[in-house]
């Protein structure tokens, strides 16, 4: 089977997760890393890979600097990574964003069986890449997929939507975004990483290369704009309590006792 | 209330994706047509929904209760199950034959598939997962999102094609109530003779067990952060939540840890809260938690650090052990509360 992974780099996330042993921040998976829902995407398409046989091509969009997890795919066991990057391809929405991907995967693996993509990335978090990727590329897909099962020309999927637990078929070949509940993706140890970015085949193009049309592409082919950005502010009252727990717990209900009882819906005995 | 107003002499129409498959995703939709209105008023626009499905007059007098003044129903047995294929088939061909200036889905699981579907497929922009939306002086809608990670908010218009298309967080509107007299055009309309053959097929559907009352929903709600310390005392926020008949929320640390469920996530990567009344206990107010709580009434912050962000941010903030105010608040709770 030929199967394409699109995998993204993303930021260092600002909020780290903190590891439960140390209570230590797990600075590991800051920096410029492998999205983690496309990692196991990635590692969904090794396993599948290794019980049927065939080929993945790992494709990423991004800044130069983006081949580092392309040879990171390669490492796990993708045999071939490709790099679009291209100032014109920068900032573009999902709208242009899939349509640059689908004409790639139309160039380097056209008789495609599968692509997989992660459910969302921690940057943006829009979801939608994927679903407009299969539209793009006119074939079926299913999203938030945990598990799934290839039998023939079809694939078996399980997964959570809006609380139904869903077993669903789809017709190959086809296109699946996979969330991070099943699929933990393999250890690379530092000597197959080495060699990987040594002997990795990696595959660099842009926009000329892929015969895009510079108005759909990028900023410029871009249904939506940003206007403004923000951080988000809340005004509030902020009454400062301290001293002793019991003290605390008096004065806030004598304080905001009425506010208090009037969420919880009762009468607070006493109190006001 | 006039709910034939824009009758005859709307110039745009606002739609709403009528998606009704459990309790969670048919609030959502109410509370679309609810901010829908109020958007149409802004740019002298008809109110319409869509409902795919089979058996579905429930939700047809169910929105038009609630301020849908057509709606366009496919009610075949055909298309009884939810299918992102076949309905976003559909939804393209009903856009593109009555051209909506806006249209407007819930950011469900089903959602966030479906609207990327039709938005590729009429070649138009989509801002996903909005937590506000208003009209510019351009008459043009205005898309509030978190952006980079949460960390800020974009304002994101699609300034040229159309229909404009936004995913909606749930929780962020507030329905309108019902309204028994509302009338509304029903529009019956036939399957197309070309329906496609579903390229997906769902094979079996399980309703999994859910919490009581979702944490959108709720009045009161007690959060807990990495600040309570230990499993074991988390659990105190729930003895503490159950007194109040609030709901358990958690940070992004905590999920992490196991001591709450994912569904518990307070954040942007999970639910955006509105209650009456908030408890935070030892959280620090990380951006992507606290721009999911900005429509909470009165946020009452307990943390032994009085320069955290999260309690800059509170109305009461309580410089104390978080563990130790709980159970001080549960010991007062059970003496003060009757009825």
């Amino acid at each position: 089977m030929k199967f394409v992974v699109c995998i993204k780099q993303v930021p260092a996330v600002s909020e780290l997760p903190w590891d439960p042993q140390t209570g230590t921040l797990m600075r590991d998976l800051a920096e410029g890393m492998m999205n983690p829902a496309c990692k196991h995407a990635l590692e969904a398409a090794i396993q599948l890979k290794e019980t049927l046989g065939g080929h993945i091509t790992a494709i990423t969009m991004g800044p130069p600097a983006a081949e580092e997890i392309l040879h990171e795919a390669i490492a796990m066991g993708a045999d071939k990574g490709v790099l679009l990057t291209d100032l014109r391809m920068a900032g573009g929405d999902t709208l242009v964003t899939s349509h640059t991907l689908g004409m790639a995967i139309a160039k380097v693996c056209p008789d495609f069986d599968l692509i997989l993509c992660g459910c969302h990335t921690s940057d943006s978090e829009t979801a939608q890449v994927g679903p407009q990727l299969a539209v793009e590329l006119d074939v079926p897909s299913v999203a938030y997929v945990e598990h799934l099962k290839v039998l023939g020309t079809t694939l078996t999927m399980r997964r959570l939507a809006d609380n139904f637990l869903e077993t669903l078929e789809m017709d190959l070949p086809g296109l699946v975004t996979m969330t991070t509940k099943h699929y933990q993706p393999r250890y690379v140890s530092l000597g197959d990483l080495n060699d990987a970015f040594l002997a990795a085949e990696i595959l660099i193009l842009n926009a000329d290369d892929l015969g895009l049309d510079p108005e759909r592409i990028g900023i410029k082919g871009s249904a939506t704009r940003i206007q403004n950005v923000y951080a988000p502010q809340a005004q509030k009252e902020n009454v400062v309590l301290k001293g002793a727990v019991k003290h605390i717990v008096e004065e806030l209900f004598a304080r905001f006792g009425d506010r208090i009882a009037g969420a919880i819906g009762k009468d607070l005995d006493g109190r006001q | 209330m006039d709910d034939s107003k824009n009758k005859g002499t709307a110039t745009h129409s606002i739609w709403v994706f009528g998606d009704y498959r459990n309790y969670f995703q048919n609030r959502v939709t109410l509370q679309l047509l609810s901010r829908a209105n109020e958007l149409a008023k802004k740019i002298n626009a008809e109110v319409c929904a869509t409902v795919f499905g089979h058996d579905v007059d429930e939700y047809v007098g169910e929105y038009i209760a609630h301020g849908a003044q057509k709606i366009y129903v496919l009610d075949d047995r055909k298309i009884k199950d939810y299918n992102v294929d076949i309905y976003a088939g559909l939804m393209v061909r009903l856009i593109e034959q009555h051209k909506p200036e806006i249209v407007l889905v819930g950011a469900t699981s089903f959602g966030r598939e479906f609207a990327p579907q039709v938005a590729k497929k009429l070649l138009t922009g989509l801002t996903a997962d909005c937590v506000g939306l208003d009209i510019n002086d351009k008459g043009i809608l205005l898309q509030t999102a978190p952006a980079f990670g949460g960390n800020l908010l974009a304002e994101i218009i699609t300034p040229e094609r159309r229909p404009q298309m936004a995913t909606v967080r749930p929780g962020v509107y507030r329905e309108i109530p019902h309204n028994y007299h509302a009338t509304g055009e029903i529009v019956r309309l036939s399957l197309p003779k070309d329906l496609p053959k579903p390229r997906v097929r769902l094979l079996s559907a399980e309703r999994q067990t859910q919490r009581e009352q979702r944490l959108e929903d709720a009045r009161i709600i007690v959060c807990g952060g990495r600040g309570m310390g230990s499993f074991k005392r988390f659990r105190n926020l729930t003895e503490l939540a159950r007194l109040m008949s609030g709901e358990v929320g958690a940070t992004r640390p905590v999920v992490y840890a196991k001591w709450a469920s994912q569904d518990a996530l307070v954040g942007q990567a999970g639910r955006q809260i509105k209650p009456q009344l908030l408890f935070s206990f030892g959280i620090s107010g990380a951006i992507q938690h606290t721009a999911a709580i900005t429509g909470t009434d009165l946020i009452i912050a307990v943390n032994k650090n009085p320069n955290a962000a999260m309690m800059k941010l509170s109305d009461v903030a309580i410089v104390a052990d978080a563990n130790q105010t709980c159970l001080a608040l549960i010991k007062e709770l059970k003496k003060s509360l009757r009825g």
